[in-house]
């Protein structure tokens, strides 16, 4: 038998090897300039990406309420700044990206149509799943977003091999793997973290703490509720970061896709972020006040945040009225797509079961 | 243009609801993220939360009305610049009418196709190679033939890796990997934890990233733990992303009972399998299909359950001494022709099926043995037409009974054969009992050859 090819290059050193090792040397970059200096044209981006994200959603909800759309349906309305923040700094057509069920902001903060993706909402042929996934099951390979996955936690080790296949290739790209709070306490997840840091795999597991497991708190169902220290035990670097402001979450990025590009293994990121809505459209959220949320709305909204930060910075209030009215009318386009499209053929049910015929 | 406020439907099954309460009056100003009303379901009562602005002109449902059916207006929202006390009520029609399904459509015409599965391709594509005259063989363990077929894949494919425990520098649990650490390395040979859940998940993954992994079990007993990733990852995501997202993962390891490990380490989960549309599921006997079928189930674009048993590994079969012995998906394979009665079987179960058979010979049955190959897609063609040449048949599976591949034999033969049925349809299985570790007791619970004898007898009406 032939002996294997020698690589190439050797190996980065695994953190397994490295004494001097710093768990937190992530933080410490991000905690000395917090906030990524954006052109004003990014600025621009983002707040049209995340405006566009809200209003998407919220039309969505209104869909869902007119029976539209049916099943579960779980908006991303408050954690605006997470996709953007962080998808923004990905390298487009290399990087692949992960997510769980609440994953129409992912995809839309890709630039994917909105209107393929709220056809695939009310279940018509022309969605991006051909009718077939629905909210919770949303895929497009052409932009490297391998969905879209209904099992909490299963995108993270699912991530994990999309980081093999990125080293196996070494085409230089990474994984960004998102995943909430709640999804932090499956098992799945510390097995993917210790086979990505055993393998150094080139990976960024995004936890979105939006505070609450479906309807059950943080402190009441994490012992360690501080996430970012959750890779500790595997020598994964943490990251804590305000997920309610784009522009420290781009800047996290930027310093935790550097460490994962020098190959030094997988990023555990934590972004503090909150959800408005309910877990699902189904979910009345009487496991928290009134007050709490409308509290997070006035002084935390990451789209008003960065709308004061840009009018501060010579923005002019009636050019970003502008955007929303433009946005309206994008969304408004999507949702008269959406009903009008027609469901899929009958034929559709017994295709794409299998790729081959056997 | 004044806001129509619907009533929503709040949940996925909700119909109609009561309107409790509302908290904004007429003439209120109404900015997005207000609590307008209280709507109770029939689970819970809900806030029903403005999401545009303006000012509540006309509500057109008082508090307290039960009954009230989604979609129905309940309030009108003037929006900025109109008199919030001048909105016309709209006209309760223009209900868009249900064409299909549960989505509101006003698409589709109904089509007057009838849903039904697209029939089957005739087969007539699907068979085994050629063996070419003259061709010589080769005695192969079915351990070295699995083996022999991941190297030849490896080689031929950058993209075709191996994981698993144990499967590099142990040389694999049972030796089925045995030299290819040697032959293709550590990046195409690796040693994962023990962490059955995580490095299937990753396995799959990397299908879905572009590669062709094939992902080793010590047993599938253990993949239990993994079962989530093989059929809620692995095997939906095609359909679930409309084609889109394919899965090519080999996931083997050997699967039924071995000897004297007990319950949790004996078990056959061939039907659990091929019950999930969207794998495929390969259960070999001898050597030579062993490596045909690992050959196309490494080169298929679908997800693919390859079980293999323990007690085969180590015997040997001959295999044809060809460049690139491939066997086709989804085929069964007569393995000794027969007219009287039909035993059809797969995996270690071929083998007690055709030493019954020969024994029965001497007494005068000529007995059919069919080796089912692949569990899903069945061959049901040829199934049938060996029933319809013997007119009896008997399903030999070492496995449970209660929802087994018997069982779904059974169900294809009265369907789609009872015409030809001299004789009911019988299975000999295990007994419907957790393994036992006594030797005594392992052999009561497990199929043998006396029982399929003695089967075949009973449908021959010759007991």
């Amino acid at each position: 038998m032939a002996k294997a090819p020698k690589s190439k290059k050797s190996p980065a050193k695994s953190p397994a090897e490295d004494t001097d090792f710093i768990l937190h040397s992530l933080q410490e970059a991000l905690e000395k300039d917090k906030r990524y200096k954006a052109s004003g044209e990014q600025l621009q981006h983002f707040y049209e990406q995340m405006l566009l994200i809200r209003r998407f959603e919220e039309r969505a909800g209104q869909l869902y309420g007119l029976g539209l759309i049916g099943g579960f349906c779980h908006l991303y309305i408050g954690q605006e700044a997470v996709a953007v923040g962080l998808q923004s700094a990905l390298t487009e057509g290399l990087d692949s990206v992960i997510t769980g069920y609440r994953d129409h902001g992912h995809m839309l903060a890709y630039g994917i149509d909105p209107k393929v993706i709220m056809a695939e909402l009310t279940g018509r042929e022309a969605g991006i799943s051909k009718g077939k996934g629905g909210s919770m099951h949303m895929f497009s390979t052409e932009h490297k977003f391998y969905g879209g996955h209904g099992i909490v936690g299963a995108q993270v080790s699912l991530g994990g091999g999309l980081a093999l296949a990125h080293q196996y290739n070494d085409d230089g790209g990474l994984c960004l793997a998102y995943f909430g709070d709640g999804a932090a306490n499956q098992g799945q997840v510390y097995e993917t973290f210790n086979m990505a840091a055993l393998w150094n795999l080139p990976i960024v597991f995004v936890v979105e703490n939006n505070q609450y497991a479906m309807g059950t708190a943080v402190k009441r169902s994490s012992a360690e509720t501080e996430f970012y220290r959750r890779g500790t035990a595997f020598r994964i670097p943490g990251m804590k970061v305000n997920g309610m402001d784009v522009l420290e979450v781009r800047q996290a990025a930027e310093i935790a896709f550097k460490h994962v590009r020098e190959g030094k293994g997988p990023v555990l990121m934590e972004c503090e972020t909150y959800r408005y809505r309910g877990h699902s459209m189904s979910d009345p959220a009487k496991y928290r006040t009134r007050e709490e949320v409308q509290d997070i709305r006035e002084h935390k909204d990451p789209i008003e945040g960065l709308k004061k930060f840009m009018i501060e910075n010579g923005s002019k209030e009636d050019d970003l009225k502008a955007i929303d009215k433009d946005i309206r009318k994008v969304v408004s386009e999507a949702a008269d797509f959406a009903e009008n499209s027609p469901e899929p053929e009958a034929s559709e049910l017994y295709t794409d079961v299998l790729v081959e015929e056997y | 243009m004044p806001i129509e406020l619907k009533m929503p439907a709040l949940s996925p099954t909700m119909e109609e609801g009561t309107l409790a309460k509302w908290l904004k009056s007429e003439g209120d100003e109404i900015v997005a993220g207000d609590i307008i009303a209280e709507i109770e379901t029939d689970k819970a009562t809900m806030e029903f939360e403005a999401v545009d602005e303006g000012t509540l002109g006309k509500i057109m449902i008082e508090e307290g009305t039960e009954g009230v059916k989604v979609g129905t207006v309940i309030a009108m929202l003037a929006g900025e610049g109109e008199d919030a006390s001048d909105i016309d009520a709209p006209a309760q029609s223009g209900e868009v009418d249900d064409v299909q399904g549960e989505g509101k459509d006003v698409g589709r015409e109904e089509s007057e196709a009838e849903i039904t599965k697209p029939k089957p391709k005739p087969k007539t594509d699907v068979r085994d190679p050629d063996v070419p005259e003259g061709t010589s063989y080769t005695s192969t363990s079915v351990r070295e033939a699995l083996r022999d077929a991941m190297a030849e894949e490896m080689r031929r494919d950058e993209r075709v890796f191996v994981m698993g425990e144990e499967v590099a520098e142990y040389q694999g649990a049972y030796k089925v990997t045995q030299g290819l650490l040697d032959e293709f390395g550590p990046k195409r040979v690796i040693d994962t934890p023990i962490t059955e859940y995580g490095f299937a998940g990753i396995g799959t993954g990397a299908a879905m990233g572009g590669l062709r992994p094939i992902v080793e079990f010590m047993t599938f007993n253990f993949a239990m733990q993994a079962i989530d990733h093989i059929i809620n990852s692995a095997a939906k995501t095609n359909y679930m992303s409309g084609g889109q997202m394919r899965c090519p993962v080999v996931f083997r390891g050997p699967n039924g009972a071995a000897s004297r490990v007990g319950a949790q380490h004996s078990q056959n989960y061939g039907p659990w399998y091929a019950s999930v549309p969207g794998l495929i599921v390969i259960a070999p006997y001898d050597s030579a299909d062993a490596k045909g079928l690992m050959k196309a189930a490494i080169r298929s674009e679908d997800p693919v359950v390859f079980l293999e048993n323990e007690l085969v590994y180590g015997r040997s079969f001959d295999v044809p001494d060809m460049d690139d012995y491939m066997l086709p998906i989804g085929k069964a394979r007569i393995m000794r022709e027969g007219s009287d009665v039909t035993i059809v079987a797969y995996s270690i179960a071929v083998g007690l099926a055709l030493e019954a058979a020969q024994e029965l010979a001497g007494e005068g049955i000529d007995a059919e043995v069919i080796d089912l190959r692949t569990l899903r897609p069945l061959d049901r063609e040829t199934v049938l037409a060996s029933l319809a040449k013997t007119n009896r048949l008997v399903i030999a599976e070492e496995g449970w009974p209660t929802c087994s591949i018997a069982s779904e034999i059974i169900a294809i033969c009265m369907e789609d054969g009872f015409d030809h049925l001299d004789a009911p349809v019988t299975r000999v299985c295990d007994e419907d009992v957790p393994l036992p570790y006594a030797a005594n007791l392992e052999k009561m619970a497990l199929i043998d050859t006396p029982r399929i004898v003695k089967a075949v007898k009973k449908v021959c009406y010759r007991d």
